[in-house]
């Protein structure tokens, strides 16, 4: 019973391998307030990193910066060793509000992406159908945004960002709108995402529960101005029964230890 | 048509959503800015008529030295007299008939049934084609300019009304009631000052509607005041003091409408439910 | 309303006011006013006449003329205005001045400037119909979620895509609900200027029912002038109905 899930004790601080994404030095303030100071972070290739912290520590920010949607004060971020400044191909963003086009079907949403890097139409239709169908949500290409459930709606951003093929995964809490039921499920669709496309996810969320359940490494932020304070591997093992996972005394334990680093800043 | 009442109060910088988005294009917006614009404006003015645009169109400053002319020799002042009249006195009377009858078509279904209607088309249709009949039938006093402002000012002022009523706060009603109050209180003391920033964005529209009412009726029959001082200029081919009337007209409504806004602002904004 | 439990609509009282016309305009109530009847008929006939017909061209004209104009520039402008903050300071007090001023008094200016012939119409028509399209497309492109256009820019968007591709759809429900205004504003437009110049389209036809007495045919030319306003407004409301899903779910 206890046999699907692996343990080990977790490191602090581990040698990070083959880096994809490289944060350096990273500061950002917004006029007077400083929302970001000195971050130096590397995220693994062909993991799930999550940036866990509490509210407006600066999470949302950094992973804007790395998506060159907006810029820092100081520092560089560099994609599979080349520095970059602005929006890229080799990254694509799912947003907390779903960012969808109220006047496009699923299809066009989804297709949007190759629909601005000037891909042909029947082209780009089979891919978006391809990824609609791989978040489960065949059936609903012609549906226009306001005709899905929140959650359908995220799978929508989630599949345009998989269509453009795209190395690196920036997701901004992308379950905070979307209900309990339909978190769970989305969260192991992500494991099961993760496991078999090969691709880089940096993920934003303030669950701890969700952090450990679906990541390689947990990147723990301090408050404002954001700065890197902890970063945890909780090594778990995602084969088996999903709801055993969250009854496992590593997970639990897991939970528990960010809980008390973080504690001090909820006072 | 008959579902949603859409008024020219959905205008974005106009009434309803004065509470929060276009007024603070007045307030918020740097005085220095201000200046700019204004000086931009006045310099392009000043060289379109230089070059000039056309031989109808008096530079900036013609056109502010026409102004203080006709000042000192008090035909400015003069025509306002008698143009101010019957548009203060029309803007009352819309402003009492027009909240009285919204109110009641909010309150009263067959009035609503009977009235809005008529008062729908009245705002959409083009109803300046009435006022040389007004002309014609009340002749070229007063009378007929008051009543060329009422046909402008009225519409609007009433369907505003109607519309604040007919969507007031209805848990506050309910409140109201259970608290037994009688059905004239919950109408004075709940939906009337509920309705109130609605209502007076309305009335401020009235306003503005009342000055075209005014300027149109004196334009076009009524051979007097502001009108009459334009068409006099115009027929002696005194561009700037034309133009210097024109400004004033303009000028003086838009005074008007700030004034008006920054009351609504001071009065009736901070009460407006905590959203 | 509801009589005799079914639902009467709204519009329908309107029939209670005509048929109140026609008995007042029997009795001869009310001075210059005939019965509705017999406006009817003035405008059946009206509208047979070569003089209305070649009236009605040119009103048109001059209408869908201005109209084209203030939307052609008005959209663009208030995308401006949207989009780059010192474009709003510099232009929105203005756009707010001239949106709610008595523009009536402009359009002798207009009459100097462009000659009494259809191109002061044209011109009125532009002038009263333009601030209101830049004042709602301005609150429409305001109104963007701002991740929509992060999320443009992230999938790589030019500044054209942008434009067409988000700013301009996004806003359209706003920009719609602009033109309805401007047209009903520009119907406002072409008949007070044509009052005032007096002598082209229906100003003239007004000029001369209204010199001759010939009352049935003022008010059959009013009706006629009415139902073309009501019939436009009406029109863009259903386009708008079409865009009203998304108004909301941005
Ligand atoms: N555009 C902006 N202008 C000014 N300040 C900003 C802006 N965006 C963010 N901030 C500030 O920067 C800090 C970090 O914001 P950020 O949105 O990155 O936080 P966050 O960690 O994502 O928070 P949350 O968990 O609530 O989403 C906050 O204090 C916020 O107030
Ligand atoms: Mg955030």
């Amino acid at each position: 019973m206890r046999a699907a899930v692996l343990r080990k004790e977790p490191s602090s601080m581990p040698a990070p391998i083959d880096p994809i994404v490289e944060v350096r030095g990273i500061s950002k303030s917004y006029g007077s307030t400083e929302a970001l100071r000195g971050i130096d972070l590397d995220f693994p290739r062909g993991k799930l990193t999550s940036l866990l912290g509490p509210s407006g520590c600066g999470k949302t920010t950094l992973l804007k910066i790395i998506a060159g949607l907006i810029k820092a004060n100081a520092g560089s971020i560099a994609v599979d060793g080349k520095v970059v400044t602005a929006p890229g191909p080799e990254r694509a963003f799912v947003f907390q509000d779903f960012a969808l086009m109220p006047w496009a079907t699923a299809l066009r949403n989804v297709a949007f992406g190759l629909e601005l890097r000037g891909k042909a139409r029947a082209e780009r239709e089979e891919i978006a159908r391809h990824y609609i169908a791989e978040v489960g949500l065949a059936g609903f290409e012609d549906k226009y945004p306001h005709q899905l459930s929140g959650g359908m709606r995220q799978r929508v951003g989630l599949a345009r960002a998989l269509s453009v093929d795209a190395d690196v995964l920036l997701l901004d809490e992308p379950f905070s709108a979307v209900d309990e039921q339909n978190r769970r499920k989305f969260q192991e669709d992500l494991i099961r995402l993760r496991s078999n496309q090969n691709k880089t996810f940096i993920f934003v969320t303030h669950s701890i529960e969700e952090a450990v359940y679906i990541s390689d490494r947990i990147v723990l932020l301090s408050p404002r101005p954001g700065r890197v304070s902890q970063i945890i591997e909780p090594e778990i093992d995602r084969s088996g029964d999903p709801d055993l996972i969250h009854r496992d005394k590593h997970y639990l334990d897991t939970v528990q230890e960010i809980w008390q680093g973080l504690k001090q800043y909820a006072e | 048509m008959a579902t949603g009442i859409r008024t020219e109060s959905e205008a974005v910088g106009l009434a309803t959503r004065s509470t929060r988005g276009e007024v603070d294009g007045w307030r918020d917006q740097p005085v220095l800015l201000r200046l700019v614009s204004i000086a931009l404006f006045a310099g392009i003015w000043e060289i379109a008529g230089r070059i000039p645009v056309s031989f109808a169109f008096p530079t900036f400053s013609a056109t502010f030295t026409a102004f203080i002319g006709l000042i000192a020799d008090g035909s400015l002042p003069l025509a306002y007299v008698s143009t101010l009249q019957p548009l203060l006195l029309g803007i009352v009377l819309s402003a009492f008939l027009g909240v009285g009858l919204g109110t009641l078509c909010g309150l009263w279904r067959t009035g609503e049934w009977l009235l809005i209607p008529v008062f729908i088309v009245l705002q959409a249709a083009p109803v300046a084609a009435f006022i040389p009949m007004v002309t014609f039938v009340y002749g070229i006093g007063m009378t007929a300019k008051t009543l060329a402002v009422m046909i402008l000012a009225l519409p609007v002022i009433v369907l505003n009304t109607y519309k604040a009523v007919r969507n007031v706060n209805e848990s506050l009603v309910v409140m109201c009631r259970s608290f037994l109050g009688t059905r004239w209180q919950v109408v004075t003391q709940i939906v009337l000052p509920d309705a109130s920033p609605v209502i007076f964005a309305g009335l401020r529209l009235g306003v503005a509607a009342g000055f075209v009412g005014v300027v149109l009726a004196e334009l076009l029959i009524t051979p007097t005041g502001i009108g009459d001082l334009i068409t006099f200029h115009r027929s002696r081919a005194d561009y700037a003091e034309m133009y210097a009337t024109i400004a004033s007209i303009i000028a003086l409504s838009t005074l008007t409408l700030i004034v008006l806004q920054w009351i609504e602002v001071r009065v009736f904004r901070p009460e407006t439910r905590g959203a | 309303m509801t009589l005799f439990g079914y639902r009467v609509p709204m519009m329908a009282s309107l029939l209670v006011w005509c048929v109140l016309w026609e008995i007042v305009g029997r009795l001869d109530l009310v001075f210059l006013l005939p019965p509705l009847s017999e406006v009817l008929s003035a405008a059946v006939g009206l509208v047979q006449t070569p003089s209305w017909q070649s009236a009605t061209v040119t009103t048109l004209r001059a209408f869908f003329t201005g109209m084209v104009l203030s939307i052609v520039i008005g959209v663009p402008l208030g995308i401006l205005m949207g989009r780059v903050k010192i474009a709003d300071d510099l232009l929105g007090m203005w756009v707010n001045i001239f949106s709610s001023a008595p523009l009536s008094a402009l359009v002798p200016v207009l009459m100097i400037l462009f000659g009494f012939g259809e191109r002061t119409i044209v011109a009125a028509v532009f002038l009263f119909a333009i601030w209101i399209i830049v004042l709602d497309t301005r609150a429409g492109v305001r109104h963007i979620s701002p991740s929509l256009i992060e999320m443009a820019r992230s999938y790589g968007a030019s500044r054209r895509a942008l434009y067409l591709k988000i700013i301009l759809w996004a806003a359209l429900p706003e920009i719609l609900a602009g033109i309805r205004l401007g047209l009903i504003r520009g119907v406002k437009g072409v008949v007070i200027g044509q009052l005032l110049v007096a002598i082209v389209g229906y100003g003239a036809l007004f000029e001369t029912f209204s010199r001759n007495f010939r009352m049935a045919e003022f008010w059959a030319l009013t009706i006629i002038l009415f139902a073309f306003a009501l019939l436009i407004a009406e029109l863009i409301e259903r386009a708008e109905a079409k865009v009203e899903y998304y108004a909301g779910a941005r």
